[in-house]
């Protein structure tokens, strides 16, 4: 079949201001997105620039808006976009050069929120002891590739980088709710001082975004639970 | 152009350049360069697990965990190298764990260990559970956690910064390389280059699978880092030994962990037969890849793919794997009937579960995974000792200052051919090893003085792209080397293919010259960082090639049908190969080092 890929353009050291840039090319159903910026890259447009390594959603390089959807280009095929897509950056953060934004506001929300296992404990010879349950309690924050989908899919991250944002949020969980770590009031005494978790209006946008089918939203409720009542359960 | 001086730079932030990293920058001044952001490593795809001898759940010992090592390896591994390393493991498994590692646990709240291919009980021969792991995300974890303790200890990044020169004293002026002064990188987003004057570079960059049409491989997988050392006169070990992943999807090459198997996974043939009872009567579908490899390609040869197609099916189905498992007389370890369900195989294998949806549109609980082989991990590369550091010649002398760890590295722990489980252990053992003589070398050291224009050879390099004609296409040259070096150096080899891939790869290499890029600007030029990475891959596969020409025998990942068996007298050796000044490859050998086993006949 034939596709047509409109891409959002801008490269500052030529463009006064951005635009679109539309290439047409053939395409099978499986093929992903990224697939196809590669081939417009690779015999239309070598100027074309984008981020992406692993290509099959594990490593969070290739997060963009696909038809006003927040996705991964390795991620998403042609079969669930039709044959007209469109494709730009992430929001809320700013565009280095076409599909390219600069993503350290992102990492430094995440680095804020002690996103680090502390336990200052006498180490055991061996392994610290876990049981099933007290493991499967954060597993699903431990999927996290950190691929921003979630947090620019966010009206106030939009409006104020500073704003944590909900994949530190989902960080900040994965050692909250971990039984071996020691700094969990430490962390949600971050959360709740700085442009913390109060914003969130459960509007789910974030759990929709998530390539790696994390419960965003549910995620950020179990913290605010944890800050309310002050017990992590 | 900046420079900056560091004592130790570590190139490249996946997990053996992490932990080089978190050890180094102990006690002395390290930063970490990398392409990628560090999350984005490749490190974080691995599924399976790390192997250890930990004895969780039932009898192990590293002396087992040695020699199935060794004997994975064809006997091409180094014996003592193989030795410290899964002694080593077992520690390491531990301080992963206590930096936070998640890892899945027993009933009893220790850590879960799984059956993977080529682990065995040494007594039974059966397959052992040595594998920890983290469901199928094993080494998702493993990054997330060390760049964690990065974080928390303060190492120094210099995030998507391209290293593409190694700066030494007296660099090939004797056909043999001196010491170590740095690295040379370009900032990828603004274009420049900055210098980084050093005592000691570990290099850490990973493999180099994007040679191959199919492959588990990231983009980023480009050898960078063996196409540098070799560029200034190193050698590179072992080249033509490239491991095929038996089980990739079809057509795209994406990676299904050998944990499916270890769960209980079969591989079924077009004509429903389980196989691999034929090619290895006692461990079966978990037998060591590169036998299982051959296996599926000599079904589908001889006529036995799925419809006739070039794949066969890897089935996960609940009812499949109690069918073989009874068959089988596989018992739980309270000695219980082995039984899975669905539930179970979605709880321990979810992300493979999720590639088949999105990708295949398949569900693996309900309908078999069509797959093929594919281009999946380096058993060569910059020669090391165990300890990391680099060695420049036959005699294993040293480089002063320079480093190796991860898939980039060959110690030789892997020989001929890896075993699950034992890249992960490799990377945090000599990633710290690494990180640790390196941060001692440099206390005792100085720098070495920087040349008088330390970019040149990276500017002669790139500007090519920006003055050549532009008669070529990259991506056209790309897709060729791949397609060449998957139908003539892939599972089976034989001379005359060989030398036809030699002869296109030199083809594709006179033809790169006329590539030019279109872009000139500096900001993220991602199609000058590409063009440059191409020809990486392209000195890397003519490496492999005139490596495997010469290699008139069949072991491990390289199997030659005009040479069937393993010829102990005349190549129980490791390759050394070297790129001459004048462009010449010349190859040199060096005994592998025996301790305790003698090698044997290989059987599964
Ligand atoms: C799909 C898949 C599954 C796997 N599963 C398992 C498993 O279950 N068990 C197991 O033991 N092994 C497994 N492996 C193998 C193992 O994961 C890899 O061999 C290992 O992770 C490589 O780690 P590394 O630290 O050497 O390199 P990587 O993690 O790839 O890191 C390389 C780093 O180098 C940087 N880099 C590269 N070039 C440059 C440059 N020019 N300048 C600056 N930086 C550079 C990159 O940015 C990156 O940070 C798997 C591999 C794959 C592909
Ligand atoms: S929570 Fe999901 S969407 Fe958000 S950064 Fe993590 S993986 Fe991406
Ligand atoms: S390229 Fe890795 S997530 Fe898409």
């Amino acid at each position: 079949m034939q596709v047509t890929i409109k891409v959002f353009r801008y490269n500052p050291e030529k463009d006064k201001k951005p635009g679109y840039k539309t290439y047409k090319l053939d395409a099978i159903e499986t093929d992903r997105v990224l697939d196809l910026l590669e081939k417009v890259k690779g015999y239309q447009d070598g100027t074309l620039s984008f981020r992406r390594s692993c290509a099959h959603g594990i490593c969070g390089s290739d997060a963009m808006r696909i038809n006003g959807f927040n996705r991964l280009a390795c991620k998403t095929l042609v079969r669930d976009t039709g044959a007209k897509i469109t494709v730009e950056p992430i929001l809320g953060l700013k565009v280095i050069k076409d599909l390219i934004v600069d993503m350290e506001p992102f990492f430094e929300n995440f680095r804020s929120v002690m996103p680090y296992f502390v336990n200052d404990e006498p180490e055991p010879a061996q392994e610290r002891y876990q049981s099933p349950a007290e493991r499967e309690r954060f597993d699903d924050t431990t999927k996290c590739i950190l691929c921003a989908c979630c947090t620019t899919s966010y009206p106030s991250f939009w409006a104020n980088d500073k704003y944590l944002g909900p994949a530190a949020i989902v960080t900040a969980h994965r050692f909250i709710f971990d039984s071996r770590d020691r700094a969990a009031a430490e962390r949600l005494k971050i959360l709740n001082d700085v442009f913390g978790i109060h914003r969130c209006h459960t509007i789910f946008n974030c759990t929709l975004a998530c390539p790696r089918e994390i419960q965003v939203t549910k995620a950020i409720g179990e913290v605010k639970m944890a800050l309310v009542t002050g017990k992590l359960d | 152009m900046k420079t900056h001086q560091f004592e130790v730079i570590v190139v490249g932030a996946g997990g053996a350049g992490l932990m080089a990293g978190l050890y180094a920058s102990k006690t002395a001044k390290t930063a970490v360069i990398s392409k990628l952001y560090p999350t984005r490593s490749h490190t974080g795809t691995a599924q399976g697990g790390i192997g250890a001898a930990l004895a969780s759940e039932e009898e192990d010992h590293p002396e087992w965990h040695t020699f199935d090592s060794v004997k994975g390896s064809d006997y091409l591994g180094d014996q003592d190298a193989i030795e410290f390393m899964c002694e080593e493991a077992i520690p390491a498994i531990y301080e992963l764990e206590h930096m936070g590692l998640p890892f899945d646990r027993t009933p009893d709240g220790k850590i879960s260990q799984r059956p993977f291919g080529g682990h065995t009980n040494n007594i039974t021969g059966k397959p052992v559970r040595r594998a920890c792991h983290a469901a199928d995300r094993t080494g998702h974890m493993i990054l997330q956690t060390l760049y964690q303790q990065c974080i928390k200890n303060n190492v120094t990044f210099y995030d998507e910064f391209q290293v593409v020169d190694l700066l030494m004293v007296n660099p090939q002026t004797t056909g043999v390389s001196g010491a170590t002064a740095g690295v040379v990188a370009i900032e990828l987003a603004s274009g420049e280059m900055h210098v980084f004057h050093a005592k000691a570079v570990i290099f850490a960059t990973g493999g180099h699978g994007r040679i191959w049409e199919i492959t588990s491989n990231a983009y980023s997988f480009t050898g960078d880092g063996p196409a540098i050392t070799m560029r200034r006169g190193l050698p590179l070990e072992d080249m033509e030994f490239f491991q095929f992943h038996p089980t990739g999807i079809y057509k795209l090459g994406i990676l299904i962990t050998e944990g499916v198997r270890g769960e209980g996974g079969i591989l079924i043939n077009g004509q429903g037969e389980r196989f691999m009872e034929k090619y290895a009567p006692t461990v079966k579908d978990l037998a060591s890849r590169d036998v299982i490899s051959r296996a599926i390609y000599l079904e589908i040869r001889e006529g036995r793919g799925v419809n006739g197609q070039n794949y066969v099916y890897l089935d996960v189905r609940p009812e499949s794997v109690n069918k073989y498992a009874a068959l089988d007389g596989r018992k739980n370890l309270d000695g219980t009937p082995f039984v899975v369900t669905g539930e179970q195989i979605l709880a321990k294998l979810p992300d493979i579960v999720d590639f088949c949806r999105v990708y295949l549109g398949v569900d693996p609980l309900t309908q078999p995974m069509p797959i093929q082989p594919t281009a999946h991990y380096a058993m060569g590369g910059i020669p090391t000792n165990m300890y990391g550091e680099a060695i420049k010649d036959e005699k294993n002398s040293l480089v002063p200052g320079l480093y190796a760890a991860g898939e980039v590295a060959c110690v030789s722990v892997h020989g001929a051919n890896r075993l699950g489980t034992n890249s992960l252990v490799d990377l945090v053992v000599f990633g710290k090893y690494a990180g640790l003589r390196a941060a001692e070398f440099a206390k005792g050291a100085s720098y070495q003085p920087l040349p008088p224009d330390p970019a040149e050879f990276a500017h002669a390099q790139f500007d090519q792209f920006l003055t050549s004609d532009g008669t070529e296409n990259a991506f056209d040259i790309a897709r060729e080397m791949k397609k060449v070096m998957f139908d003539d150096m892939g599972i089976f080899r034989s001379g005359k293919g060989m030398q036809n891939a030699l002869k296109k790869v030199r083809e594709l290499q006179a033809r790169f010259k006329h590539v030019r890029v279109a872009d000139s600007g500096k900001i993220f030029n991602m199609e000058l960082i590409n063009a440059w990475e191409l020809g990486n891959l392209l000195d890397l596969a003519e490496v492999t090639t005139v490596s495997a020409i010469a290699r008139t025998e069949s072991r491990g990942g390289h199997s030659r049908e005009d040479y069937p068996d393993r010829d102990d007298k005349k190549w129980l050796k490791h390759t050394m190969a070297y790129l001459r000044p004048n462009g010449k490859i010349d190859l040199k050998y060096k005994p592998v080092v025996i301790t305790k086993y003698e090698p044997k006949v290989r059987t599964y």
